[in-house]
């Protein structure tokens, strides 16, 4: 197959794949409350009026701190989790990982609903508590694969030497274990912080009354006044998920460089 | 420069520093260590030798606290350590992958073992700088621990282990990453070292020059178990098995039959030699059946060219096969009687011809050189 | 520690502190994932009553799903949707995995990867919303190409149908389908194309006899990757389709918070998560018969 008809085929592809996301910028400074061409000429005031509104800003710390709590506690499950299999032999081992990494391979819909069903049957009211249950439930298995990458290229003479020189238990996974993997830690916090910001089902369907940034954004979509704000809101959410992605990517490689392995390209 | 030994001479006073009283250890249902029971004097270099899974390493990492016994008794400087864990024993290990903490520069790898002392930061600096320096390393501290090379990082692991003035050092397979120059460079460094630090070495290998080289005393071990525990030069000359005898170096084998036994002698027919009169100790494995065999080293028997007389017995043989080695030739011959061929070296003398493939010639040999085999 | 005794090995080995290791996320998947799920199964079979769900076993719920017209038309069209993105997807991403394995310098492969995986990172939720304004009766194809003077008159033919559906799904996981596919070529040994090129096939032979079926497992992980979220898929038929095009997620929602009906609704949930199930194990088989092929 020839390289440049490949090379071509590919940009074209990539162009397709950026497209619509570069509409985001382009409407939300298009002075226009129509998504339409022929554009109409510069403006800031979607990004002012976005901004203005309560709703959004209450969204938006409603995402941050389900963002935030799930990407710890996701991150803090992966690393037992990483650790435990990637570390010790026991029965069964199988089966309970496949149970935990079962949310990527199940319909989000599923999820949500079966979560729902249960909480309804017990009586929990459904809150921001319950939103960060679902996001934690989906975030784990993404900061599983990360983190056993990382304890996996961690070479288990190290522990042994320094449980040999002196150290406890404790004080070796403090001192040798943690700084080896903290990249690893690092990149699961920024994936699954990330995840959890963009999410929508689970949070629609878990949240009750509270709302996050994409629940907030799914709302105003029937107004067709709120279209121009969307586009601005849109801009800045994709912009803020690239820098975090390449921070996560700058940390997994700076990880890779300190121990000294070879980078094969993503946290496939 | 003179480098100061980190322990005085004379320090360590018990003869015995380690010792196993029938010692076993299962994994699950495999037999790993089938009763080991050996003593390791102090201040010696002592080698653990054996081919791949035959327990030797597990053995180290039993002394070093990383594995549990399943019986018997492990004994470190006269006390039992079966409820000593491994960061409160006396002992320091090398790592076969040497270990060092990627993420620390040189100085803090070395000084990692110190920090539970307490020692103010001057006096640690000093003695990382003297640990350094002892291993060739002098000036290193402030490099990065992941941009060295592998011998470089073999002497961080040594630094980093011999700062803590252990009582033993365990090795495990320390040479064996290194190619050839490095390796045989190394051997010379670590007996070096274990003189000038005069603490017990215990190094685990599968290459028996090595051991051969830098050993005080060896423990050949197969299957779990020691078949022969001596210095190298009793190993060498006088193996208890054939398949010690294998393991060490090259062996010739030859076909006996024992005539009869009595007072310490013992009277065998070999094929290729004929009658023999052999003393106890050149029969030092079993007593067992009469499948019997006499072994000798390459280099006990001597090729002889015109006008040279044997100084005790004399056999014929053809030459099948001549290997030149530039400073040894070696010459497979078939000795008159025997239908296998037996290696024979000969160093090169200056102006004595190579032998052609074919030659007749006279070969002289001592009845003390051989091993019989039951 | 007692070495003697089972427990006493047990406390100190391995797979003692594996489990206890284990044990908060394990539990937590337990709570939350499993109870949940086998919740729902349990629903699924009891009958439905006024607000509340009567623990009376039946399979009326699963008679009806199946052989309603309206519940086996969603399933299907769902079932469709989400074929035709998954043969479309995994189509398209095919020649860009190439690309990138073969065809460019191992140190800037990861670069390409993410750029390729960047658009996935973004709000799902926006990037639906964008489709729809991009097809809509008012959107950009249509004002672009009315502006342009190409048509006169707005085209419907591009929204408001399953097709519309199949192309924001297939922008979506795109890159869901060339990671994998990517994967799985990377691990091809690239002595074998070459000794194929020395023994004097042509390129095309070459890709025909050794890469294609060598980068089957990754196309079949591509498959399975794209094929199950997108059945499940709840916002592109809510907000391409307006609501009046349902697929089974839309439908599982109505029944469950809308009608009320939970059994029923958890019926559809097990009757789409069986229908995945025994997509994923064909092609779980076929992926079999081609490793096994290979040998």
């Amino acid at each position: 197959m020839k390289s440049s008809g490949l090379r071509i085929y590919t940009i074209a592809y990539l162009i397709f794949l950026y497209a619509p996301i570069l509409l985001l910028p382009l409407f939300a400074f298009n002075d226009s409350k129509v998504i339409a061409f022929p554009l109409s000429g510069f403006t800031t005031n979607w990004f002012v009026e976005m901004w203005a509104d309560a709703q959004l800003r209450n969204a938006l710390k409603n995402s941050l701190i389900v963002a935030s709590s799930a990407a710890i506690l996701a991150t803090g499950l992966g690393i037992f989790a990483a650790r435990a299999t990637t570390r010790f032999s026991f029965p069964g081992k199988g089966p309970i990982l496949g149970l935990v990494m079962l949310p990527l391979v199940l319909p989000e819909m599923i999820v949500a609903m079966a979560l729902l069903i249960v909480l309804l049957a017990i009586g929990i009211p459904l809150s921001i508590f319950t939103i960060i249950l679902g996001h934690v439930l989906i975030c784990t298995p993404f900061a599983i694969a990360i983190l056993s990458s990382a304890f996996q290229s961690l070479d288990q003479s190290l522990e042994e030497a320094a449980y040999d020189l002196g150290e406890s238990p404790l004080s070796t996974f403090r001192l040798i274990i943690l700084p080896l993997v903290m990249p690893g830690i690092i990149s699961s916090l920024l994936i699954s912080f990330t995840i959890s910001l963009d999410e929508f089902i689970i949070a629609f369907f878990l949240g009750g009354s509270e709302t996050t940034l994409s629940v907030y954004i799914f709302g105003q979509f029937r107004f067709p006044a709120k279209v121009p704000a969307i586009m601005a809101l849109g801009t800045i959410l994709v912009l803020l998920s690239i820098s975090l992605l390449a921070s996560a990517e700058f940390f997994r490689r700076r990880g890779l460089a300190r121990s000294g392995t070879k980078n094969t390209g993503g946290f496939l | 420069m003179t480098a100061k030994p980190l322990l005085a001479p004379g320090a360590a006073r018990a003869s015995t520093m380690i010792e196993f009283r029938d010692v076993h250890k299962y994994y699950g249902d495999y037999h790993a260590l089938r009763g080991i029971t050996a003593t390791i004097r102090a201040g010696e270099f002592f080698s653990l030798l054996g081919p791949s899974g035959c327990g030797k390493t597990t053995l180290l990492r039993t002394i070093a606290g990383f594995e549990g016994i399943s019986s018997g008794v492990v004994l470190i400087d006269g006390k039992d350590v079966a409820a000593v864990p491994a960061n409160k024993r006396p002992t320091n290990m090398v790592f076969q992958s040497y270990a060092i903490f990627p993420h620390l520069t040189v100085a803090e790898n070395v000084g990692f073992g110190m920090r539970r002392e307490g020692l103010a930061k001057e006096a640690l600096a000093s003695r990382v700088g003297e640990a350094l320096e002892m291993v060739g390393l002098k000036g290193f501290g402030a490099r990065a621990a992941h941009a060295l090379s592998g011998g470089q990082r073999q002497r961080v692991a040594l630094a980093r282990a011999l700062i803590l003035k252990p009582k033993v050092l365990l090795l495990d397979e320390p040479l064996s990453a290194l190619d050839k120059k490095m390796r045989e460079q190394m051997q010379v460094e670590l007996i070096r070292l274990q003189r000038q630090v005069g603490i017990t070495f215990i190094l685990v290998t599968h290459d028996q020059e090595e051991a051969l080289v830098m050993s005080d005393r060896i423990a050949v071990m197969f299957e779990g178990e020691i078949a022969q525990l001596a210095d190298p030069e009793t190993l060498y000359r006088r193996p208890n098995s054939k398949k010690v005898a294998d393991f060490i170096g090259t062996m010739n084998f030859l076909p006996a039959t024992i005539l009869s036994e009595a007072g310490g002698k013992i009277e065998v027919t070999a094929k290729g030699f004929g009658a023999v009169t052999l003393t106890a100790d050149q029969a030092p494995g079993d007593a067992a059946g009469t499948g019997a065999m006499v072994g000798f080293r390459p280099e006990t028997l001597t090729i002889l060219f015109d006008g040279q007389t044997a100084v005790d017995r004399e056999s014929m043989a053809t030459i099948e096969e001549v290997v030149y080695y530039g400073d040894m030739t070696y010459y497979d011959v078939k000795l008159d009687g025997t239908e296998t061929a037996t290696r024979i070296s000969m160093r090169n003398v200056f102006g004595r011809p190579v032998l052609d493939i074919g030659t007749r010639t006279r070969i002289a040999w001592s009845p003390g050189a051989l091993v019989l085999f039951r | 520690m007692d070495l003697r005794t089972r427990w006493g090995r047990f406390r100190n080995s391995e797979a003692a502190s594996g489990y206890l290791l284990v044990s908060p996320t394990a539990l937590y998947a337990i709570l939350l994932l499993a109870a949940p799920l086998g919740m729902i199964v349990l629903y699924s079979v009891f009958r439905d009553g006024y607000l509340t769900v009567i623990p009376a076993f039946t399979m009326d719920n699963y008679v009806e799903t199946w052989s309603s017209p309206i519940y086996r038309a969603i399933m299907f069209r769902s079932l469709y949707v989400s074929m035709s993105v998954t043969l479309v997807t995994v189509l398209l991403a095919y020649p860009v995995a190439y690309f990138v394995s073969f065809h460019v310098d191992p140190s800037r492969k990861s670069l390409w990867l993410f750029l390729i995986t960047i658009p996935f990172w973004t709000s799902y939720l926006i990037r639906v919303f964008l489709w729809k304004v991009i097809l809509g009766y008012n959107g950009v194809i249509n004002s672009a190409l009315m502006s342009v003077g190409i048509i006169d008159e707005p085209l419907t033919a591009i929204s408001y149908n399953v097709q519309a559906f199949v192309v924001t799904l297939a922008h979506a996981y795109a890159p869901f389908a060339i990671l994998p596919i990517f994967v799985a070529m990377e691990k091809i040994d690239r002595s074998f194309l070459e000794a194929g090129q020395d023994l004097g096939e042509s390129r095309l032979m070459t890709f025909w006899r050794v890469t294609l079926p060598l980068s089957m497992p990754g196309v079949v992980a591509a498959t399975l990757i794209v094929f199950i979220p997108t059945i499940g898929d709840y916002v592109t038929p809510n907000l391409i389709g307006g609501g009046k095009i349902p697929m089974i997620a839309n439908m599982i929602e109505n029944l469950m918070l809308v009608r009320d009906d939970k059994p029923l609704g958890s019926a559809i949930a097990v009757s789409a998560m069986l229908i995945v199930t025994l997509v994923s194990l064909i092609f779980l088989f076929l992926n079999r018969r081609f490793l096994k092929g290979q040998k």
